[in-house]
């Protein structure tokens, strides 16, 4: 492997692992907060992959708009449809016991792939990454970049950047992050907690849409895409430490690296190889990199 | 035996072992595939329904059965049950020991991740190398037969008989873990349900315990693995998939957690269900969408039969005497944060 190869791969893990951190994030925001263990979050990467390509001619000819108003409208889809979502059936399963919760999203994850299905067809799209990035740099003397991957590390940098800032800076994060640990003395305190558990739910749908929308043009759309990426979500989560956003961001990026080294050097085994690193590191810490709390 | 659970049972396998002389062939195949389930639904009532440890990677060991049932047999020649039933068994329950002794050192919610990573590294294992074909899978050429000094005592090619054996494979398990359950270590396996921490404090040491649980559990996956595999003679990856996990899981909970019955009630309501969307008769064009009704029904169930089908008598009867079913109110016995 020569340099230019090598730096390649080290962006392209970077990519990887900040959009898996991405995903990770609203599952564990989610899980950490709520307390619910949700299974369609894969469902909800997956619905915004298939807007990237349904959506943008859509809204091409009604608002006349590009790339940016595509995201816009599909951020805005999201929002309902986590806020509605939360209403019709999460709501209920926040004092049920995580196996119901397994099962109630198991349930959805069905319907949504039906529902996909229905709608757009069981084949594989590709997604054209906007013109005003679609080209590549030049990296040394003889490699080039493609713009648009360094597109995706920049928006899931900023997104990180930005929960950080929400969760620590503001009066918001300060209610969410009480509300998760204590849920009464909260809404004693004349917060309106059902309220504030739909606006982060609704958060987390919109974070995972977005991730997917984003990464359409690099992953393509295809059936499963969404509980492929759910599994590798949770690997991700296990290997951090559950409710650690710290962790998931470490084993985002471990992973991101093994995984796209793991696919040039050991073609065969790639596909395992992220198991394995769970399995090592879950033998060496059973609770993973950083527990929290 | 006198209590209406133990009647129900008994009539469910009088009926089971009837069934054959009434039914096409159709319908044979059908039950047939769906006993298997019901070995493979008992298999994860032991560890969810009677230890409270929710596993998500069951299919790994229902594949590793089926896989090693194929892989260990010759290519062109029958090969003995009297081993390869075994072997088959042993295999699963090997790998249920290296993902039970890894993943019982966590807890809840990470169990039932990790539990599931474990499954997706052998399905990845059987998918992405040509040891198992791939994903088009492989053949099993020549069906096991049971013969002893030259004379073939089961052939299990021949559908009644495959029939009739796949039946006192589930009543064996069946009889098996009722009587595991109300032995010492089935007790144990109720104290760690019940409270974990209680029983390590009086000195148990919980984790043997629920390794061997695990294992038991690997071993009777795999024997629904290998019959699965004997049954249509072929397996691919889909065997190992995560969506198989759920659906045997889907099994008991619809079923009804903490009784065997359950297990084998879930197990043909699932299938009944699958069955009913799949129709083409019913549902006409609709009928490719099957997944759609099922995931409903799923969602439904979760909503209005909090303690499954087994608790719907109680349910009723607590209607028309306006008092809450035993069990139904507060949240969730078991529930464990990781």
């Amino acid at each position: 492997m020569d340099l230019a190869t090598f730096l390649i791969q080290c962006l392209n893990s970077l990519q990887y692992g900040l959009l898996l951190f991405l995903v990770a994030s609203g599952l564990t925001l989610i899980f950490g907060i709520m307390g619910v263990i949700n299974l369609a979050h894969g469902s909800f990467y997956m619905i915004g992959a298939y807007m990237a390509y349904a959506l943008a001619p859509v809204v091409a000819s009604t608002f006349g708009g590009g790339f940016f108003a595509t995201l816009f409208v599909g951020l805005v889809l999201a929002v309902v449809l986590g806020y509605v979502l939360e209403w019709a059936f999460f709501s209920f399963l926040y004092e049920r016991e995580h196996l119901q919760q397994v099962l109630m999203t198991y349930g959805l994850i069905l319907v949504f792939e039906e529902l996909r299905s229905l709608i757009v067809g069981d084949d594989v799209y590709g997604v054209q990454p906007p013109d005003w990035l679609a080209g590549t740099i030049p990296l040394g003397e003889v490699m080039t970049y493609p713009v648009y991957r360094l597109f995706i590390s920049g928006v899931c940098l900023a997104l990180a950047a930005g929960m950080w800032a929400v969760f620590t800076r503001t009066r918001l994060g300060m209610m969410i992050r009480a509300g998760s640990t204590n849920r009464e003395m909260v809404q004693s305190l004349g917060i309106d907690i059902k309220f504030l558990y739909r606006v982060v739910f609704a958060a987390g749908v919109a974070i995972a849409v977005l991730a997917g929308m984003v990464a359409a043009p690099v992953s393509s759309v295809y059936p499963g895409m969404g509980n492929q990426v759910l599994i590798i979500c949770f690997v991700v989560v296990v290997i951090g430490g559950i409710g650690s956003i710290r962790g998931a961001l470490l084993a985002a990026l471990l992973i991101g690296v093994v995984d796209t080294f793991g696919k040039v050097v050991f073609p065969q085994a790639a596909g395992v190889l992220v198991y394995v690193l769970m399995a090592l590191i879950l033998l060496w810490k059973p609770d993973g990199l950083f527990k929290a709390g | 035996m006198r209590s209406p659970k133990s009647l129900f049972t008994a009539a469910v396998f009088v009926l089971l072992a009837l069934y054959p002389f009434a039914a096409g062939q159709f319908g044979v195949d059908l039950v047939t595939k769906i006993m298997i389930y019901a070995i493979f639904a008992l298999s994860l009532e032991l560890l969810v329904g009677s230890t409270g440890l929710v596993c998500f990677g069951q299919a790994a060991l229902f594949g590793i059965g089926a896989y090693a049932a194929v892989l260990l047999s010759p290519e062109s020649d029958a090969a003995n049950l009297t081993w390869l039933l075994p072997a088959s068994v042993l295999a699963a329950a090997a790998y249920a020991l290296f993902m039970g002794a890894l993943s019982l050192r966590t807890k809840g919610v990470y169990f039932i991740m990790v539990t599931l990573a474990f499954a997706q590294m052998a399905y990845y294992v059987v998918h992405d190398t040509p040891l198992g074909g791939g994903t088009d899978g492989i053949y099993l050429n020549v069906k096991p037969t049971l013969a002893v000094g030259g004379a073939t005592l089961v052939n299990l090619d021949h559908a009644p008989s495959f029939y009739a054996f796949t039946l006192v494979m589930l009543a064996g398990v069946f009889g098996f873990l009722a009587l595991l359950l109300r032995s010492r270590f089935g007790r144990a396996l109720a104290g760690i349900k019940a409270n974990e921490q209680r029983m390590r404090a009086t000195g148990f040491s919980t984790y043997p315990y629920k390794l061997a649980a695990f294992v038991i559990s690997g071993a009777l996956a795999g024997l629904a693995g290998f019959l699965f595999a004997v049954k249509d003679g072929v397996v691919n990856p889909e065997l190992m998939s995560w969506h198989l996990s759920g659906a045997v899981l889907i099994m008991i909970i619809l079923g009804g957690l903490g009784h065997l019955r359950g297990a084998l009630i879930g197990a043909f309501a699932f299938a009944l269900l699958q069955e009913f969307f799949k129709s083409e008769a019913i549902f006409g064009a609709f009928a490719k969408h099957w997944h759609l009704g099922l995931g409903l029904s799923i969602i439904a169930c979760v909503a209005l039969l909090p303690n499954g089908l087994v608790g719907l008598p109680a349910q009723w009867r607590a209607r028309l005497t306006g008092r809450a079913p035993r069990g139904s109110t507060g949240p969730a016995q078991g529930a464990q944060h990781g």
